[in-house]
């Protein structure tokens, strides 16, 4: 069943991506694709969130559904490696250095400020129940 | 007008269930055979998925199959949260070599496999 829970909620991922992407990614990338870099940001905040959440893992199916289904369709790696080769055949280095570098370390604070973000919602409720 | 609006959804949604599914179902037997803490199941995929868009974009796949194949499914298949998620946990628990080496295999060879997919695909193949 878990199967089929990560299929649905990556249809979900999928259309969420491809809306966003559509909306607001430019033509030709000789801008910065605004779509696809929010929604991989916005997902490493989401999945750090709920990947640390303990609450989350007494509901594994939909744990699964929502981490693996839903924030791992949502984000994607292939967009991101074509967008920064047409960057680099097109000889746009500063645009394609700039997507790059705010890709590998956005990534990283966002998967960090949602892990805190969780672990201290954990903390704040039982305090509150204490 | 509207219909295809409709049919574009839909062959992104058929796309994105079936990514979402296979990477899960790859990711997790990879992961299961090699318990290393380099993430093979998830660097598996991205490249895979790198390359094949790659193939995509070089054999000049129509809107439709785009949407369908691109959008959709490799765009599913393949995931940056995880990767991150991944690479800030090893940074975390001071595997920072581990961790480099998987963003650095990550990236460079999702670049190259992207290209010579595109490649590829523009000389031979006419999709």
């Amino acid at each position: 069943m878990t199967v089929l829970y990560i299929g649905l909620a990556g249809i979900a991922g999928a259309l969420a991506r491809y809306g966003l992407s559509v909306a607001m990614n430019p033509q030709q990338v000789s801008s910065l694709p605004w779509g696809t870099l929010l929604c991989n940001l916005a997902g490493c905040l989401t999945l750090g969130f709920l990947a640390y959440l303990p609450g989350l893992k007494r509901y594994p199916s939909l744990r699964a559904a929502l981490t693996t289904g839903f924030v791992g369709a949502f984000t994607t790696f292939s967009t991101l490696s074509w967008e920064l080769v047409s960057m680099l055949q097109q000889q746009l280095w500063t645009i394609a250095t700039l997507y790059f570098i705010v890709s590998l370390w956005g990534g990283i604070v966002c998967v960090r400020l949602g892990r805190r973000f969780g672990l201290n919602l954990t903390a704040v409720k039982r305090g509150s129940e204490e | 007008m509207m219909s295809n609006t409709l049919g574009t959804l839909l062959l992104v949604s058929a796309g994105g269930f079936a990514g979402a599914v296979a990477r899960y179902w790859i990711g997790s037997r990879i992961a299961e055979r090699l318990k290393t803490s380099l993430p093979y199941g998830t660097l598996t995929v991205n490249l895979a998925g790198s390359f094949l868009l790659g193939v995509l974009w070089g054999g000049g796949a129509d809107g439709r199959l785009m949407a369908l194949l691109g959008s959709g499914f490799m765009g599913a298949f393949t995931t940056f949260s995880t990767l991150k998620l991944e690479s800030e946990a090893l940074l975390r628990q001071g595997e920072s070599r581990t961790a480099w080496l998987y963003m650095g295999l990550s990236y460079t060879l999702g670049l190259l496999l992207a290209y010579a997919g595109y490649i590829l695909s523009l000389t031979y193949i006419k999709l």
